[in-house]
């Protein structure tokens, strides 16, 4: 059933009696071309994309809990591609692009909304490095300004300009950067994938990689084994876990990330704010909520919940670059789990196994990622190639040095 | 992690005291070649369960430990002072 | 408005008054009120308006679980939204506003949302808003955004202070109800250490709307003298208006102290929040019991209430909830509620309860109808009528209030925060605590006991356990025997109530109807935690407190499962709201992060300099002179001064390190890229530090005080990292070595004096020989200063390029010692100068900072490929060094480079093109790392990163920013502008 306000009107007119169900609650099939494992945003889009743009038919999305039930569901869901690095630019740019069309490609409104993303600087180094950032993103065509104190002050008067510790000296801006209402990301992928005829299987855990001569042959699951052509990772925070069952251990390590709403106010926030003199960074949902969040808890865990002194930190920056917050109160608080790689970017490449893919490392930004890293994984398992924008994320690149280190901090994940 | 380390010098102290690094491994000899040193300085078992990890006493007595922690339900069940804990492996 | 206040009882102050207003009109209450029962005494029913379909709101519970009575309170900087009425304590002055309507409370055009409402099901929006694209941003987002939200909060700043304070005690009680009073007094007795807390401003919880006796006294007597006896032990710690929020790792608390939320005006001297961070051995969970509302037609109309909360407010409050009352109940606590409106006089319609054989033991006035269910309320505004349906048909009631219970929840939120799953009971139709908790054991109601008994001694029970397993002789407190208490049968299941026709709100605040969940089901979307996001069921401000198992129950019957398999969403972190600033204590402002001053800040200030944040530091940037137009020119003074006087810069903040110990040479030889095996005693020498992977991770100059003694000093930004990276070595990978290390960084101030005449000013306070045969580059050695009054160092070495030294003394004299100096180079015309100059002078000198230095580059990038050495076997980072990325030809290297024409000028961060090239990623070639005018050359001048920088010195190429629009045109050359023989420093 296609989405739209006359099928609002006319299921409204007949008492909401004919609603479909949004995607199928499908058997398992003995055997697919390609397996997906992760049925969150990435694997959903993987699937999304394989089916639409590269003609693959017999697909399965497996995905141990319900859809959307990982990192899609509790992020802060920020979107933009104020990236650096060549390596890592064109592929964010390519996501959001992806974004800006994606509403009308899958027929459900994931309210993208372009209000802006803006990176404070407090220094003269800062504002060097926001500088060299903004003129890389302008190098490949993707919007930057430079903004000084008196810019953000128009812009956003409520911040601490007065009274700072570490005063505002501008800021860096990306117009098209903005939030993404996230679970309906999950969905929106999940109904297109199904009305492609992409069995989405819930509550279906991997348990093992089945492998004859060096080639994948299935999974075993908790619903039985199931044959595939090709197996493909999206397991985010629990990769490690998934790939070992193929005797595969990874440049990754799997971190805490809190993320926190507000209760509900009149708009208060226009765009995303992101501090820089410490861990924070704020926008309202469309409801209402503030959401914001600040820095990993630093240490490896695969608890989905984080630590007080944490939320404390995160709460001191946040009131330090906005102190009318202080009488706002915190609503709730979350953690995901991370897949930190050990340079803080992302990996989509083959592995040693001939057809076992894999598509982790997302850091704390596997969201904007989500359209396209579907796309360039599903370039790269139905064409055995990378897609153009992610030839940067293989595997091997840390044995090579040839890393895509952002922030330069090395083999060390809780700093990226 | 814990809210509370118990560290082996100062007892049991806030996290924010001390400075994690990530898994306690065994530096490779400079000889070991360069896939013993990729899979030290790159690799991670980053395992569900009991890890060992270097954590350091920054705001207490500076000492490197060795927290023995599990990722998912962050229970510490030891933690010991890191030279000794070596020096025990090298000196046996 | 009539009053509904009864003319005696309660537990408030009649002889304290209280003036207050809502909605600009004056309304009085007394001490004791809360918000909400004194609105409800002055007749105000309607409070608030819903989320979405702006439907007529009134006071539903008396606690932390209220969705609808949320206000606006306070004034100007002071305004808070959000506020729940019946966790406010009435204060004199207390002004609220209502929210999320316009233009008023009683008329409010969004109401028209309901006429739509069959196009506004749950999820509607995923379905249109999609075309055309732009319209989202610009019509359709700015309409929901501005319609969505709950109160409007102010943009100034917070004028109140916040506080946070650790506790440890071995039992934490958290409720003060019967189970935690009766635990508390069990340990408390026995001696345990005790932190009671409560989130009411009157300990007691139900007891306090009780009017059961025990032992003779009635419930709120029985509660003071608990309260009394606790309040009396030392070893006992009473929080009341305090939040337990969170249950953390370790056994961790969190919990907000509103010391001085209930006030007019708060005392400045004393924060309005506190955050509690509380370590205990054990705790016990008393948070007591959740009614559920009943799902049926109009459940929300102003003056239905939860018959809890009816109770609260008749008993404690002394408030009548209307002139006409029906109970709606699936358990025997609707009929207490009706023995204690009929003792108060007030009519008592009819108790409808849906099962065959409830309240058997109830011998009041009202009709009984068994078998009923209440399918629908009447009256908009407020309620006027309801229909009943029972076994003989419907029937309508005129009523203006009901009460509804639907049974108890246990309140498990904080007993599932460490990742513990609820366990479904059918017994009790509840989710009950997970089993096997650790360091939290839930009692009392919070397990699902319902009668003041059972509580009471089961609070006593797992106290005594509690203290007992801490090493306390514990034995259960005992109570007097119990009279007039309701009986304890358990509900009858009733999700919702079947034939409703108007809306069957399970969600109050999000507008989430039974219908709702229905349609979530239908459309995929029945895993509870899909339906939860899908409808927002349960993301309100109570975060589902209210109507979690109701959507639950709806679910299972849709799903046609049990509620077991169903399950609960989590329960995450907070119970209930907490404030940023309770969250961020005394950090805000400039006391964000604490400042560090160098020793030598005073002496700087007192010289003028104009000082910059750098990391905690506050670093003299440049020192402006009377007559000077802008920053430039004084650093412009400054660099020249150097160049042909002197100039004295603070560099104290850099990182000091002491290195002591038989195996000190060995430790830097292995953690410097570079040699030190050898360096003699009082030399001093550059060093490289990588990281394990390769990347260059610090540089400074480390000199040899004794033969097993260095003095090393790490840049500003790593020196606290440094000392860790050292201490890991040391201790972690070669134990074996026999080596010390401290951090004196704050045990000596630093000063460079660099310049032509910088010698022959120290000659005048240094008592050895500093001339060039005596003291030549690179020495480094103790030195007595003004005729042995002072011991210090002093080092040769050059940042600026120019014979320069730095000395240091120990911090105390600094500022003497600055002082003398100026003094002392006063006709050598020696001058201050700050980072600014410090900047231009290395820059035209090639010397590298973490602008370059910035974790992507190795020795060969920067040109300090033969520093890192061949000959020793092992250093940190050597084995990772060889890898083909990392020695690629094409990697960025570090030139000069200069605008052709001098009057043009460039940016750092600035990109680099080749010639005529077009601005695109691939024809990136690097960019600006550092720049400067240089008053030597000129002209602007830069390093960079560039690829194959070392082989292209002499090309031209373009400078591009295309932030700000420029171009210049330029020319790489070597990294060094200035004396490139280095002729001057030897001098």
């Amino acid at each position: 059933m296609r989405y739209s306000a006359l099928s609002l009107l006319w299921n409204g007119l007949r008492g909401n009696r004919d609603w479909k169900p949004a995607w199928r609650q499908p058997q398992p099939k003995p055997h697919y071309d390609v397996i997906i494992v992760g049925g969150g945003g990435h694997g959903l889009a993987t699937a999304y994309y394989l089916a639409k743009e590269f003609g693959i038919a017999n697909i399965a999305v497996l995905e141990k809990n319900y859809i959307g039930s990982g990192n899609v569901g509790r992020n802060t869901t920020i979107i933009r591609s104020n990236y650096l690095l060549p390596g890592n630019n064109p592929f964010y740019e390519l996501s959001m692009k992806l974004w800006e069309g994606l509403e009308r490609d899958f027929n459900f409104n994931a309210m993208v909304s372009q209000r802006g993303v803006l990176n404070l600087y407090h220094s003269d180094a800062q504002r060097d490095a926001n500088m060299r950032r903004g003129n890389a993103m302008r190098l490949h065509g993707v919007d930057a300004e430079l903004l000084d104190t008196d810019e953000v002050r128009r812009m956003v008067p409520f911040l601490d300009f007065d009274n700072a510790r570490f005063p505002i000296k501008g800021g860096l801006l990306q117009r098209r950067g903005g939030t993404v209402r996230h679970d309906a990301v999950a969905w929106g992928y999940a109904r297109g994938a199904d009305s492609r005829d992409v069995d989405i299987i819930q509550g279906c855990e991997v348990t093992g990689i089945r492998r004859e001569n060096g080639r994948v042959t299935g999974v075993e699951t908790s619903r039985g084994f199931i044959g595939c052509g090709k197996l493909a990772l999206a397991a985010a925070g629990n990769s490690s876990q998934v790939a070992r069952m193929a005797d595969l251990k990874l440049p990754l390590e799997s971190h805490v990330l809190q993320a926190f709403v507000s209760e509900g106010l009149k708009p208060f926030i226009d765009g995303v704010i992101t501090f820089g003199a410490g861990h924070f960074y704020v926008s309202q949902s469309d409801k209402g909520g503030l959401v914001f969040g600040g820095d990993i808890d630093g240490y490896n865990s695969y608890a989905q919940r984080g630590n007080l002194a944490t939320v404390e930190h995160v709460a001191e920056a946040g009131k330090a670059m906005i102190p009318a917050l202080s009488r706002l109160r915190v609503l709730r608080s979350w953690g995901g789990i991370m897949d930190m790689s050990m340079d803080g970017s992302p990996i989509i490449d083959r592995t040693l196994i001939d057809n076992l893919y894999l598509n982790a490392g997302w850091c704390y930004g596997g969201f904007k990622a989500t359209p396209a890293s579907g796309f360039c994984f599903a370039h790269l398992i139905a064409r055995n190639a990378p897609h153009e924008t992610a030839t940067a994320f293989r595997l091997d690149r840390f044995q090579r040095g040839y890393l895509i280190d952002e922030k330069g901090q090395g083999a060390q994940p809780n700093l990226h | 992690m814990a809210s509370l380390v118990p560290c082996p010098h100062c007892g049991s102290r806030p996290k924010e005291e001390f400075t994690v690094k990530g898994a306690a491994l065994k530096r490779p000899s400079p000889e070991a070649g360069a896939d013993a040193w990729f899979d030290y300085v790159y690799l991670r078992d980053n395992p569900r369960g009991g890890y060992e990890e270097y954590w350091h006493h920054t705001a207490g007595c500076r000492r490197w430990l060795i927290v023995d922690r599990d990722t998912a339900t962050h229970q510490v069940t030891s933690c010991r002072d890191a030279a000794s804990a070596s020096a025990k492996e090298h000196g046996a | 408005m009539t009053s509904y206040r009864l003319p005696q009882g309660g537990l408030i102050d009649r002889s304290k008054p209280l003036s207050f207003a809502f909605d600009g009109k004056p309304m009085l209450g007394f001490e004791g009120d809360s918000l909400a029962s004194a609105l409800l005494a002055n007749g105000c029913r309607l409070v608030g308006r819903s989320f979405k379909y702006h439907r007529p709101r009134g006071i539903l519970t008396a606690g932390a679980a209220e969705p609808n009575a949320l206000m606006t309170i306070g004034r100007g900087a002071r305004t808070e939204p959000n506020i729940r009425a019946t966790m406010q304590e009435l204060h004199a002055g207390l002004e609220a506003r209502s929210q999320n309507r316009w233009p008023s409370l009683a008329f409010d055009i969004g109401a028209l949302n309901g006429l739509l409402s069959p196009f506004l099901g749950a999820g509607f929006y995923y379905k249109t808003f999609m075309w055309p694209a732009a319209f989202w941003e610009k019509v359709y987002e700015p309409f929901i955004r501005r319609a969505a939200g709950l109160g409007k909060a102010t943009h100034e700043a917070d004028p109140d202070s916040y506080d946070k304070r650790w506790a440890h005690c071995d039992l934490l009680v958290i409720g003060a109800g019967p189970a935690g009073l009766a635990a508390a007094l069990t340990a408390a007795r026995a001696g345990a250490r005790i932190i009671v807390a409560d989130e009411q401003a009157m300990a007691g919880g139900t007891l306090l709307s009780e009017t059961a006796t025990i032992g003779g006294e009635p419930a709120p007597a029985f509660a003071r003298q608990c309260i009394a006896e606790l309040q009396s032990l030392p070893n006992v710690t009473m929080l009341t208006r305090t939040t337990v929020f969170g249950w953390y790792d370790g056994n961790v608390f969190g919990a907000v102290e509103r010391v001085q939320k209930h006030v007019a005006e708060p005392v400045s001297s004393v924060p309005v929040e506190r955050l509690w961070r509380i370590i205990a051995k054990g705790a016990i969970l008393a948070s007591g019991a959740e009614e559920r509302p009943l799902v049926f037609g109009g459940n929300d109309i102003p003056g239905v209430m939860m018959a809890g909360a009816m109770r609260s407010y008749l008993n404690r409050h002394a408030v009548a909830p209307g002139r006409s009352t029906a109970i709606f109940t699936t358990n025997d606590s609707g009929y207490a509620l009706a023995r204690n409106l009929e003792e108060k006089g007030i009519d008592v319609t009819a108790i409808i309860d849906p099962r065959e054989n409830g309240g058997e033991t109830y011998t009041g006035k009202a009709r009984l109808l068994r078998n009923a269910m209440v399918t629908d309320a009447h009256g908009g505004k407020s309620l006027s009528a309801i229909d009943i349906r029972t076994g003989n048909g419907t029937e309508r009631l005129k009523v203006d209030a009901l009460a509804m219970s639907g049974g108890f929840s246990p309140i498990i939120h904080l007993a599932c925060h460490r990742g513990g799953k609820p366990v479904w009971s059918d017994e009790t139709s509840a989710f009950l605590p997970p089993a096997g908790l650790q360091g939290l054991e839930p009692a009392g109601a919070a397990c699902g006991l319902i009668d003041l008994a059972a509580c009471l001694a089961d609070g006593a029970q797992r106290g005594a356990d509690l203290a007992v397993s801490l090493g306390f002789a514990a034995t259960p407190a005992t109570f007097g025997a119990i009279a007039g208490d309701a009986s304890a049968t358990p509900a009858k299941v009733l999700w919702s109530t079947p034939g409703a026709r108007g809306k069957a709100f399970v969600d109050y605040q999000n507008d989430v109807h039974s219908k709702d969940l229905g349609l979530a089901v239908k459309e995929g979307y029945g895993h509870v935690e899909l339906a939860k996001r899908y409808t927002t069921s349960g993301m309100a401000t109570d975060q589902g407190k209210l109507s979690n198992l109701n959507a639950i129950g709806l679910l299972a019957e849709a799903r046609g499962v049990s509620p077991a398999e169903v399950g609960t969403t989590t329960f995450r972190p907070f119970y209930t709201p907490v404030s940023f600033g309770a969250l961020s204590g005394a950090s805000h402002g400039r006391h964000f992060q604490p400042v560090r001053r160098s020793p030598l800040h005073g002496w700087a200030e007192r010289h003028g300099a104009v000082f910059v944040e750098t990391g905690l530091w506050y670093r003299s940037a440049w020192f402006p002179r009377q007559g000077e137009q802008g920053w430039r020119e004084s650093v412009d003074r400054e660099v020249l001064n150097v160049r042909s006087n002197a100039g004295i810069c603070d560099v104290s903040m850099l990182g000091k390190i002491e290195i002591c110990g038989p195996d000190a040479a060995e430790l830097l030889n292995r953690v410097y890229c570079n040699a030190f095996l050898k360096l003699p005693v009082g030399k001093a020498r550059y060093g490289l530090m990588l990281r394990e992977d390769g990347m260059i991770y610090d540089d400074g100059t480390t000199n040899r005080i004794a033969e097993n003694r260095f003095f090393m000093t790490t840049t500003t930004a790593h020196a606290a990292g440094v000392l860790n990276h050292l201490e890991f070595c040391a201790q972690t990978l070669w134990p074996e070595l026999d080596v010390r290390l401290a951090s004196v960084t704050d045990q000596w101030a630093q000063m460079a004096i660099a310049g032509p005449k910088s010698r022959k000013i120290l000659q005048t306070i240094i008592d050895e020989d500093i001339g060039n045969e005596a003291f030549p580059y690179l020495c480094a050695r103790d030195v007595s200063l003004f005729g042995g009054a002072l011991q210090g160092r002093l080092f040769r070495i050059s940042f600026s390029g120019e014979l320069a030294y730095e000395l240091a003394v120990p911090a105390a004299f600094g500022d003497d010692v600055a002082e003398a100096l100026m003094e002392a180079g006063r006709t050598d015309g020696l001058m201050p100068y700050g980072v600014e100059a410090l900047s231009v002078l290395r820059i035209e000198k090639g010397h590298v900072t973490h602008n370059e230095i910035n974790g992507t580059v190795v020795p060969t990038d920067l040109g300090f490929g033969r520093m890192a050495s061949t000959a020793k076997p092992d250093f940190i980072g050597k084995a990772m060094l060889q890898r083909e990325g990392l020695t690629a030809a094409d990697r960025p290297r570090l030139v000069g480079v200069v605008p052709l024409d001098p009057g043009h000028s460039f940016r750092s961060g600035a990109h680099i093109l080749a010639k005529h090239a077009a601005a695109t990623l691939e024809n990136d070639q690097g960019y600006v790392t550092s720049s400067a005018f240089s008053p030597h050359i000129g002209s602007t001048i830069g390093l960079a990163l560039v690829k194959r920088g070392n082989e292209r010195h002499g090309e031209e190429v373009t400078i591009w920013n295309g932030l700000r629009d420029e171009f210049t045109a330029a020319r790489l050359c070597a990294p060094i502008f200035f004396d490139p023989a280095n002729e001057r420093l030897h001098g």
